[in-house]
């Protein structure tokens, strides 16, 4: 056999315009709520006032009563259900309480917004109105809302479990209380990174259909092949007979990396009433009950040498898991701490997490998931160090770097980090800066009363999840491995089809993997079909969350059409009666090399395989397409530097970012343009976050934040033009060299703005500020380091935030009682 | 259902006549009732724009505007800005050439607002910053907004170019 030519790069690398987009610029795409079922009921939810009660009775008299009412159902209903709504991680060697969750609460909710019961009818008003009709009687119990109150177990949410501490974990290597001790100067700090959403504008939804023993559900969905696992699962029904199709998602961003309630109820229903069910989630809904991100605080200590040399890094993570656990919640920090070292060669490290629930809702995976957390604290702690040092933060930087030459480069974690050229990206982001000529513009707007600041972030994450021995069952405790497949078919008319199992919302795959596999085939991406979201269209799949569609997927898809470029050219081969090494794959063309005019097109050898089965070599399989399972043999790991330039209005506290400038390095492009798309969103995203985002819930655990009017995404006025290059250092680990980058952004984001932030404040004595950098925080600050003022009057600052993390001075870590032990 | 009341107004050039609830939102009218899914909703309380088109040539959030209030209107909705022959409007191809879209979702309603930003500010180049002023009504999670600035910015330039 010989063996797979390398493909001849033409498409890949070229900035095409998106396949996708001529049904999305039209109104002609197919959303969940875009789509009707004949004879279609819809579903309301009645939700928990209450952040933790016991229920003691569920009236729904009057709106059964309530015209076009078919059905209201609560927790007792639901008692068929043969396993609760899953949490897929249980690492080895490590005790995770888990506290049961149902699709509808069982005598007790435990946060606002709790599901108590479903109310089904004919008409979407009618349900609405009938779940307000729904009478529920509470008897409150103690609420706690605050992580660290909560892990003093004074207030216990799951009596089951005894306790709101679910499991700890540490990882690390070297000595680190060692390394502290012989440090010259050590950076201790507490960092809060506050609750947010992912805030997809097309809320969640789903419509389920259960009709002859069959099950098909349409789900807004980053996960459909889980999903359908689940239901077999949780339902008993076994996966041949369900189909799970994720039409177009408008947006996801980890937030529909789950399996939620809602997909459980709606397909219940409908086997129970022989009709189609749907539900659409309203906003209101979407900012309580669809998973919230981040929400962890970390107590931090970094040792270092009077050099600027860092020898130890250690935190203390205390996540917020909210009332329940997510498909994956325990593991959101564990997933980031692989990388709490970023960039940095540092000998001594520990990451100790502890889980805890509160009377919130679930935190999970949102864009970056756990790595933006531990890349702000390494980030803003190196700054403090430079500052404390009299450093430059950019020398204090790249004295630690990992050189180079030292790739692959395995962390005290024991991950190895596939490529890297750290200093590189960061140079040239500091070259388009032009630091002299900003700090000489800082000096002098100072003088006219603006603060002037740029803030340094660098950035390596690990993504391309996952290889499935490390990452499953019995390594780092998954409950499935993360490999991914593809299916390539070529048609007998020489057309192609592509199946994938990752399942983009909005990331441009079926452009980006067409490129992929055009080339390899030798035809134009416009004949290469990509399908995705349909568990009844190829083969079982992982879906798309991680920053591992290209780096698992595209290199699924790009093996398998190699495998069937290898037999094209021993069709041709055998026509031509040539050696299967003379035959290449050129433009439009499996040829002769050095003679593009002697060879056959994909069509011609798909008329051999499909129609003609003379023309195969004796003994060929007929046919032309493969399926593959691609299993990455490591992670892979994107890396970069964001630079930003902020002015801070001293008067009023308020934020503006200037200037963005990013330089990212995924390995080689497959389309440019993709790749910017995905900085810019995944910086907005980050900057959303660091200056605007925060869902607030007050102490008796009422949501603050429950539209759209209260939690501030960004708009186009609040983000920059952004400035962007690109470095290509390939990835060893699979055969395209590709890394990821749907995440990158976000990752780096924060910490570039709150370093700049306080580069504008430094010398007013102010040393941190916690996310989000409201005009509010920054102005109260600013107050406390003049030491003129207490704080805004009344009425004067409109919504009230709580006061966490308004650290002016030194860098000592505010320690409240019952912190981590 | 409770009361209904008769409903006329032309949508994307067609006439439309139903009984509809006095309560029913435009944006339910043009979806459910009408059939053109292309107009989203995202948010209920008009922050988001997803919903938005135009309605007697102004930029509407279809959200919090009851179809009964829409009464003998020309409403135009995304579905409407193409031409029958398949031909895109310069909002769609500037959306396209440009990436200003990922997952789509807030786009038709980005499109429609920015259609309505385009015919206020007249045939003079567009600045970026009049763009980001103009579409602060639309939210969009995906592209960062920037995309969405330089599709909007070369659709003004070649409108400005096109023959009236």
């Amino acid at each position: 056999m010989s063996t797979i030519s390398e493909a001849p790069a033409k498409h890949v690398g070229q900035s095409i315009r998106r396949k996708e987009d001529p049904r999305l610029i039209t109104g002609r795409a197919q959303y969940v709520d875009d789509i009707t079922v004949h004879g279609m009921l819809y579903m309301s939810i009645v939700r928990s006032t209450e952040a933790h009660a016991n229920i003691v009775s569920i009236d729904s008299a009057d709106a059964l009563a309530m015209p076009g009412i078919k059905a209201v159902y609560t927790g007792e209903d639901l008692s068929d259900l043969l396993a609760p709504l899953p949490m897929a991680w249980a690492p080895p060697g490590v005790e995770v309480k888990v506290p049961e969750r149902w699709p509808l609460a069982r005598g007790k909710v435990c946060h606002v917004g709790d599901a108590v019961a479903m109310v089904v009818g004919e008409d979407k008003y009618g349900v609405v109105d009938a779940a307000h009709a729904v009478r529920v009687e509470y008897e409150n119990l103690p609420v706690v809302v605050d992580v660290e109150e909560a892990l003093q177990d004074k207030t216990i949410v799951h009596e089951a479990l005894g306790t709101n501490k679910t499991h700890e974990w540490s990882m690390g290597g070297g000595d680190v209380d060692a390394a502290i001790a012989e440090a010259d100067i050590v950076i201790e700090r507490r960092i809060v990174n506050h609750r947010t959403a992912g805030a997809s504008i097309e809320p969640r939804g789903v419509i389920a259909e259960f009709r002859g023993g069959d099950l098909t559900v349409w789900s807004s969905t980053q996960v459909p092949h889980l999903l359908r696992l689940f239901y077999a699962v949780q339902m008993g029904i076994s996966e041949d007979h369900v189909r799970v199709i994720a039409p177009e998602v408008g947006g996801g961003f980890g937030s529909k990396l789950q399996v939620c309630a809602e997909e459980t109820l709606a397909a219940w229903a409908s086997r129970k009433l022989k009709r189609p069910i749907k539900w659409i989630e309203t906003r209101s809904e979407n900012l309580a009950v669809t998973h919230h991100g981040r929400d962890q605080v970390d107590y931090v200590r970094m040792a270092a040498k009077s050099d600027g040399t860092i020898t130890a890094f250690h935190a203390k993570i205390i996540q917020d898991c909210g009332a329940y656990f997510g498909l994956l919640t325990p593991m959101i920090p564990e997933l980031g701490a692989f990388v709490m070292t970023g960039c940095y060669k540092i000998a001594n490290v520990k990451t100790d997490i502890v889980g805890v629930i509160t009377n919130k809702y679930i935190t999970d995976a949102i864009r970056g998931a756990g790595r933006p957390e531990m890349t702000h604290m390494i980030e803003v702690t190196i700054d403090q160090l430079a500052a404390e040092l009299g450093m430059d933060p950019a020398e204090v930087r790249r004295k630690n770097f990992i050189p180079k030459d030292e790739f692959p480069y395995t962390t005290p974690y024991g991950i190895t980090y596939d490529s890297g050229d750290y200093e590189k990206t960061f140079d040239r982001a500091l070259e388009m800066l032009d630091l002299p000529a900003l700090r000489a513009e800082q000096a002098e707007l100072r003088e006219q009363g603006i603060l002037r600041g740029v803030g340094y972030s660098t950035y390596t994450e690990i993504c391309g999840l996952a290889p499935s021995r490390a990452v499953g069952p019995k390594g780092f405790g998954l409950g499935i491995g993360l490999y991914e497949s593809a299916l390539v078919r070529v048609h007998p008319t020489g057309s192609v089809t592509v199946f994938t199992g990752a399942s983009p919302h909005g990331q441009g795959h079926e452009t980006g993997f067409a490129q992929i596999i055009a080339d390899r085939l030798g035809v134009d991406p416009a004949n290469v079909e990509v399908i995705h979201g349909d568990t009844a269209t190829g083969p079982m799949g992982l879906g798309t969350y991680g920053s591992r569609s290209l780096a698992v997927g595209g290199v699924a898809a790009a093996h398998a059409a190699e495998k069937l470029a290898l037999k094209c050219r021993e069709i041709v081969a055998f026509n031509l009666e040539a050696s299967v090494d003379d035959i290449e794959v050129g433009s439009g063309k499996f040829h002769l090399t050095g003679d593009p005019d002697q060879g056959m097109t994909l069509a011609e050898v798909a008329g051999c395989a499909y129609i003609d089965a003379n023309a195969m070599p004796e003994g060929m399989e007929l046919g032309l397409e493969q399926t593959l399972i691609y299993d990455p043999s490591n992670f892979v790991f994107p890396f970069g530097a964001h630079l930003c330039v902020v002015d801070v209005d001293a008067k009023t506290g308020k934020v503006e970012v200037k200037r963005w400038i990013a330089v990212d390095d995924c390995g080689p492009a497959i389309n440019p343009m993709l790749i910017n798309g995905q900085v810019h969103g995944g910086v907005a995203h980050g900057i959303g976050q660091a200056l605007y985002e925060q869902i607030v819930y007050d102490d008796a655990g009422q949501l603050v934040t429950g539209t759209f009017m209260d939690y501030a995404l960004p708009t186009a006025s609040e983000v920059p033009s952004y400035e962007l290059d690109r470095t290509e250092t390939p990835s060893p680990s699979n055969s395209l060299g590709v890394k990821g980058i749907g995440e990158a952004g976000t990752i780096a984001a924060t910490p570039a703005i709150v370093n700049a932030v306080i580069d504008a404040l430094r010398h007013e004595g102010i040393s941190y500020i916690d996310m989000p950098l409201t005009p509010l925080r920054v102005w109260q600050a600013l107050q406390e380091a003049r030491g003129d003022g207490d704080g805004p009057r009344d009425g004067e600052q409109g919504v009230e935030l709580p006061d966490q993390g308004v650290s002016s001075a030194g860098s000592g870590p505010t320690k409240p009682e019952g912190g981590v032990a | 259902m409770g009361t209904t009341l008769p409903l006329q107004m032309t949508v994307n050039g067609q006439a439309t006549d139903s009984q509809v609830q006095p309560r029913l939102l435009l944006v339910h009218y043009l979806r459910d009732v009408v059939g053109l899914t292309g107009t989203h909703i995202g948010c209920d309380t008009s922050n988001c724009g997803a919903c938005t088109c135009l309605v007697d040539g102004e930029s509407v959030k279809s959200c919090t505007v009851l179809a009964v209030q829409a009464a003998g209107a020309e409403v135009t909705t995304i579905e409407g800005m193409s031409d029958d022959d398949g031909t895109l409007h310069p909002l769609q191809e500037g959306f396209w050439a440009q990436h200003g879209l990922q997952c789509g979702y807030c786009t038709p309603g980005m499109i429609m607002a920015a259609a309505d930003l385009i015919e206020r500010h007249g045939p003079e180049p567009i600045s970026d910053a009049d763009v980001r002023k103009g579409l602060e009504g639309n939210l969009c999670r995906c592209t960062g907004y920037e995309n969405i600035v330089k599709a909007v910015q070369a659709a003004a330039e070649s409108m400005a170019g096109a023959p009236a």
